[in-house]
């Protein structure tokens, strides 16, 4: 039955209209019928999530590239003004499903900015620990699929096999392989189970060697460098007016890294490379996200040895942290800290705070405004894709469609982070 | 004679029409080269190195629904979004089926906002429901599995009535 209420498909599907709307967007020779018009997306394979292109194409090449986004637009940034401070981590996750803990963490940031709270050292460490593994995840799908789109079909076995140990490491954590919520205002959630720092050990161990083997079959790679290079360039000047952020920006030769230039959660005690690029291509993007591999690598191993062996996990501060369970049958004050955390939450004032951190796609930040209640009056979260997909027009003019999708690929944007 | 002679006294296997069908639908079903959120991440998961869909004669994803048996709504269905799935599922030719992949896709999930459809099956008819916040890719697998069992049982007059009703 429900088929028969949903209407007639051929209706729906055709174009209701006209073209004059178009005028100003595309060039006059689309309007005489002289270039074609042409839909990408949103089903599309290789527009990473539901992307939507509409291009004006001469022949096969791109004159002018028209995105339409909003097709994942879920509501996350109202839905959060309605839940407490610490509820809304769990949506923060489900922004950028590639990099949950950098969410989390630009998050929690900001709300820690909001009511001053302090993290402890070794919840820091654990935080830094945390956002590079998830860098490594991120960075591991977008060579899968970056690579897949191109027509290397085997790499994305190799990424998501080394991917499926950072997903079981992500579990030990938190229970969950991809939508922790580790990272909490505060701190983290948990210590780290027994198993994690040894399994960690032995992933460190074992991924250099692997990262090898990607370039074994990408960096030297005659196809690939012949449709990466030169392709998709992108001024320094001109990415900077866009607002580009993170490897995309990097890759035009600007070093703009805020792990370094505005360090947080201990990154200034790290020593690591910003790795930059020189053409802008869609080559450079590629090789500093494989650099960055490397580099999360050290810097993971320097965490392993600078993280206290003792201390706090999570601020102690109990206006804003929940007591231990094991406090909770000796002392009548924690019981009423737990009661009125998980039921009311914490009030912040009623300020706006805005805080970035370096996700693996680039500048995360968070805005929010407080009420002086427990819920937030505005959440706002600036996120790398939508920049990044506001350029592509500027990357693709005059390139084939075939290249439009390495350049897609290259400035891996995720839909839902873009949208929201 | 022939070929008898060297393979000796085989026999005769004997099965009904629906069985044989029903054999050949579910061993080697092509899914839609679709993703719409968190789940398609953990759907790729699924088909990558670990979990080797193709165990299950899945590895082929179609990027055309006219070539798709099997359409898996992986992630938040948005108000945006549903007109396109909608009609992907009509361009799916018969016999297809649906998998609604976690918990977005079969009620809405954590979204129960102005944007989020609350859940596809409010678009069109689902045949599987897989829960999770997204599920584990064991969690999918079993999903298809269930799914097998349910086309084991099924008829293919139940698809030729549909069509004659036009349901």
């Amino acid at each position: 039955m429900a088929l028969q209420t949903a209407g007639n498909s051929e209706q729906m599907s055709e174009w209701q209209g006209s073209l004059d709307e178009l005028k100003g967007l595309v060039s006059e020779r689309a309007i005489t019928g002289e270039t074609m018009l042409l839909n990408m997306g949103p089903h599309h394979p290789s527009t990473h999530g539901v992307l939507r292109l509409l291009l004006e194409l001469d022949g096969e090449e791109v004159v002018s590239c028209l995105p339409d986004v909003g097709y994942l637009h879920t509501g996350i940034e109202k839905t959060i003004e309605s839940k407490s401070y610490e509820k809304g981590v769990t949506l923060t996750d489900r922004i950028d499903y590639l990099s949950p803990m950098s969410n989390n963490m630009a998050y929690c940031m900001a709300v820690e900015k909001l009511v001053g709270l302090e993290v402890p050292k070794r919840a820091q460490i654990m935080r830094v620990i945390c956002m590079e593994l998830t860098r490594i995840n991120s960075h591991l799908v977008w060579l899968g699929t970056h690579a897949i789109d191109m027509g290397a079909m085997s790499v994305l076995l190799y990424a998501f096999r080394e991917r499926e140990r950072v997903l079981q490491m992500f579990e030990m954590l938190s229970g969950q392989r991809l939508m922790g919520s580790y990272i909490r205002p505060g701190g983290v959630w948990r210590d780290f189970p027994e198993a994690f720092l040894p399994a960690l050990e032995s992933f460190l161990e074992y991924f250099p060697p692997r990262i090898d083997e990607y370039e074994r079959l990408l960096t030297n790679n005659p196809l690939w460098i012949d449709r990466t290079q030169g392709v998709g360039v992108i001024e320094p000047e001109k990415a900077l007016a866009w607002g580009m952020t993170g490897p995309s920006l990097r890759g035009s030769g600007v070093a703009w890294d805020l792990r370094k230039s505005m360090p947080y959660s201990s990154y200034d005690e790290f020593d690591f490379n910003v790795p930059v690029g020189e053409h802008g291509d869609v080559y450079d993007r590629f090789y500093i996200r494989i650099l960055e591999l490397r580099e999360s690598v050290k810097i993971l191993k320097q965490a392993i040895q600078k993280l206290p062996a003792k201390g706090p996990f999570r601020s102690e501060d109990r206006k804003f942290v929940p007591p231990p369970r094991s406090e909770l049958g000796q002392s009548m004050e924690a019981v009423i800290h737990h009661f009125k955390l998980w039921t009311e939450g914490f009030s912040a004032p009623d300020q706006e705070v805005y805080s970035a951190i370096e996700s693996p796609r680039g500048e995360v930040g968070v805005y929010i405004h407080g009420t002086g209640g427990n819920k937030p009056r505005r959440v706002h979260f600036k996120t790398p894709s939508f920049m990044h997909i506001s350029a592509m027009p500027l990357m693709s003019q005059g390139h084939l469609i075939a290249d439009l999708v390495a350049i897609i690929g290259s400035v891996d944007i995720v839909l839902g982070d873009c949208d929201r | 004679m022939g070929i008898s002679s060297k393979l000796g006294n085989l026999g005769v296997v004997t099965t009904t029409l629906d069985q044989a069908i029903n054999w050949g639908r579910t061993g080697a079903m092509w899914p839609l080269l679709f993703g719409l959120a968190c789940c398609a991440i953990e759907y790729m998961a699924t088909q990558a190195s670990s979990y080797d869909l193709s165990r299950f004669g899945m590895e082929l994803n179609r990027a055309t629904p006219r070539q798709s048996d099997l359409l898996i709504v992986s992630g938040r269905l948005t108000r945006k979004m549903a007109p396109v799935v909608r009609q992907l599922y009509d361009q799916m030719a018969d016999p297809k089926w649906v998998i609604a992949m976690g918990d977005c896709a079969s009620c809405g999930g954590v979204y129960n906002n102005y944007a989020v459809v609350q859940g596809c099956d409010e678009i069109i008819p689902v045949d599987v429901y897989v829960a999770g916040c997204p599920p584990r890719p064991e969690q999918l697998l079993h999903g298809i599995m269930t799914l097998h069992e349910k086309i084991k049982g099924e008829s293919i007059r139940d698809w030729a009535v549909r069509e004659t009703l036009k349901i």
